[in-house]
């Protein structure tokens, strides 16, 4: 599905990743554990074209083409969308306006018939309303003023309305009550379809318990370390990161 | 990247920068008596105008220029620029129109005939220095609302014109109120009678055409007691080099229980990024609520001009008046807006509503200058104001100078300032959702204007936003 080929990337001048590979499998969910500052959201961010990242080397082969030459926004069309850590606040634009025009976009890039505002709203009811959101969701400003777990939610309601082929989840459950992570997990579930594929960004295993990964890979010092099934998660909370440096 | 982008986007060409060839009676440049004896022969205006006209030409060659706006540009000079230019044809009905000029409204967007009366609005075009065409007057007449042009009104409406011309903005108050009084060369004349609510949008189109010629249009509307019109204004310039003068001034009245909506849309031409070239826009607009319970409402988009001076205000002289203030203002290249509003609270229990929007990109620099004032009578006066101002990029900026001056106790004065930047963070955000930059840009800004562009009739804040569109898509900080 994305083939992430020897990567090196720098946030200023620092270094962050140095050569990391990884390929994600169709229909799968990658789990990416590690440190702070190892460059998991780095790694998110090189794969969605931030602007904070340099990527200096490599490529990421995905759909046939490498995507390190397009545009965020290309990026976006293509199927890759990410579940930003700190979701940024954008006062006056209104959220169902704002996410209509994100479909509307896809729509139109995929020469499908735009969906329009009679029908979205249904669409975004339907979804407030599955993932327990407050239904003044749909009247107010993206993200503005929203509480963390929020914001959050309103991150898997974006994910849920444009149906993208790639989910990058930079750290889905961090600040989560397990009310919210329970509501986020389930979104996460729903969005499963044997095709999709998740690339779960993540500090604690307790969101692994809802969503069931196939792959585990620790993440450090700016290279993919090791990989394995779920059962690594366990050797994880035993032993710790160090531990696992220690068996290479 | 990003930065680049924004540049090459704002950089982008002034759409309605054309100029038509259609010969000109144009007077030669400089300012005396002989010249505006000319502009009332043009004209063939009333002699009592000739006089007033001289006085207060007189009147101006004693008063100063004034510069506690913040605001840099080179000094005009008076007697170098034409006062008045005028198609040599001069024309009666739509049929005697020039078609180049009828051609250059259709360029403008402005059909004058029937899609506008599909639209049900009624239009008056001042090309220049004179009134091309008043659609939709004779439907109006039915109704007794008189929508002409101001040479018009002083032929045939002279008592009308001498009783409310100069009554809200004096001929002296100001030095461009001044110069405008002397020269004023056309506009619109509106007058709504007794208990009567105008049926349809009346608008009027302003456009400077030809080369070193000022704009000087004068526009008065009186609304009588119990009736209701909206009117709406756009302007726009050719592209040229060198900096052009426009000093308006506009009046209205307001009797009791009476109320004027007046929308205006500013595209000037704005110079370019070096600053060269550009309109000088000194407009002075003030509205009277003369009677009770009557009420004001200016909503302005300003996105042209390299220099705006201008501060529609109102006079709450009626108890229980109602004056409100809304305005868009985009300084982007090297424009520079000094704008806001007065709002002067006599009557009691006034209630004055102030909402300011300043947006500034690449060299802007924009100040929002509002007065609130509450005379001794004025018990139960209430004004809020809100001032916010959004920056795009680092090398712009916002101003903001607020007057309170209150002089009863019994009065309450609300003011709330806010300034924001559009953020790396936010376009990346919604550029992540698959929007791009340049969409990115201008949902941000609509998002920021939206309690304004609320207040536009519907087909005008279509323009203003495509308007916004253009002069700002995709500005980035």
């Amino acid at each position: 599905m994305m083939n992430i080929k020897n990567i090196h990337a720098k946030i200023g001048e620092k270094a962050i990743l140095k050569g990391l590979n990884l390929e994600l499998e169709k229909g799968k969910i990658h789990v990416i554990m590690g440190p702070n500052g190892s460059g998991k959201s780095t790694l998110s961010k090189a794969i969605v074209g931030h602007y904070d990242v340099d990527v200096t080397e490599g490529e990421i082969l995905y759909k046939g083409q490498n995507i390190l030459e397009t545009t965020p926004e290309e990026r976006a069309l293509s199927g890759i969308f990410l579940s930003f850590q700190n979701p940024v606040e954008i006062p006056g634009v209104n959220n169902t306006y704002f996410l209509r025009t994100a479909l509307n976009e896809k729509e139109k890039n995929e020469g499908k018939k735009e969906t329009n505002a009679a029908q979205f709203l249904k669409l975004m009811r339907q979804h407030v309303e599955q993932l327990g959101m407050k239904p003044d969701m749909i009247s107010r400003a993206l993200n503005d003023g929203f509480s963390g777990g929020e914001k959050k939610r309103n991150e898997i309601l974006q994910m849920e309305i444009l149906q993208p082929d790639v989910i990058i989840l930079d750290e889905i459950d961090s600040g989560l009550d397990i009310d919210a992570l329970k509501a986020v997990s389930e979104g996460i579930n729903r969005m499963k379809n044997g095709e999709r594929t998740f690339l779960v960004i993540t500090h604690y295993s307790r969101i692994l318990d809802y969503i069931h990964p196939d792959y585990i890979h620790v993440l450090q010092d700016g290279q993919i370390i090791k990989t394995g099934g779920p059962e690594l998660v366990k050797t994880l909370e035993a032993e710790g990161y160090q531990a696992i440096k220690k068996d290479l | 990247m990003s930065q680049n982008n924004v540049d090459k986007i704002l950089a982008q060409d002034y759409k309605l920068g054309f100029t038509v060839d259609v010969e000109s009676d144009t007077a030669p440049p400089g300012l005396n008596d002989d010249v505006l004896r000319f502009i009332s022969l043009k004209k063939d205006e009333p002699a009592w105008m000739t006089d007033l006209r001289i006085i207060a030409l007189h009147k101006w060659e004693k008063m100063k220029e004034p510069h506690w706006a913040k605001l840099h540009y080179t000094p005009i000079d008076y007697q170098s620029i034409s006062y008045f230019s005028a198609p040599k044809k001069a024309p009666d009905s739509l049929d005697e129109v020039d078609e180049k000029i009828l051609e250059a409204y259709t360029k403008l967007g402005i059909p004058l005939e029937e899609q506008k009366m599909l639209q049900g609005i009624a239009i008056d075009a001042v090309f220049d220095s004179v009134s091309v065409k008043t659609t939709y007057s004779e439907t109006l007449k039915d109704k007794g609302i008189i929508f002409c042009s101001i040479s018009e009104a002083m032929r045939d409406y002279p008592e009308l014109v001498k009783e409310y011309m100069f009554s809200v903005v004096p001929m002296s108050d100001n030095y461009f109120a001044a110069l405008n009084s002397a020269v004023f060369t056309d506009g619109t004349f509106v007058y709504i009678p007794k208990g009567v609510r105008c049926p349809m949008e009346l608008s009027t189109y302003f456009r400077i055409n030809a080369k070193n010629t000022g704009q000087f249009e004068r526009t008065l509307i009186i609304a009588e007691e119990g009736s209701y019109v909206s009117y709406n204004e756009g302007c726009s310039a050719p592209q040229r080099d060198e900096n052009q003068l426009h000093a308006a001034v506009v009046e209205l009245i307001a009797k009791k229980d009476a109320e004027i909506k007046y929308s205006t849309i500013q595209n000037w031409y704005p110079g370019d990024e070096e600053g060269k070239g550009g309109i000088y826009n000194f407009v002075t607009k003030r509205g009277l609520c003369a009677g009770e319970n009557s009420k004001i409402s200016w909503t302005q988009v300003e996105t042209g001009s390299s220099i705006t001076w201008k501060y529609p205000s109102c006079i709450l002289k009626g108890d229980n008046s109602v004056g409100e203030f809304y305005s868009v203002a985009v300084t982007s290249r090297m424009q520079q807006a000094d704008t806001g509003t007065k709002m002067i609270h006599l009557g009691k229990n006034t209630r004055s509503t102030i909402i300011s929007k300043g947006i500034s990109a690449m060299k802007g620099q924009n100040s929002y200058r509002g007065l609130v004032k509450v005379g001794p009578n004025a018990t139960g006066a209430r004004n809020f104001s809100q001032c916010d101002s959004l920056l795009i990029g680092s090398q712009c900026g916002a101003h903001t100078f607020p007057y309170l001056e209150s002089h009863n106790a019994e009065s309450q004065i609300e003011h709330e300032a806010t300034t924001s930047k559009i953020s790396d963070e936010q376009l990346f955000y919604l550029r992540q959702r698959g929007i791009s930059e340049e969409n990115a840009v201008s949902m941000i800004v609509h998002g920021f204007c939206k309690e304004v562009f609320a207040q536009l009739p519907m087909e005008f804040a279509v323009e203003a936003k495509e308007l916004l569109n253009l002069t700002l898509e995709g500005s980035v900080g």
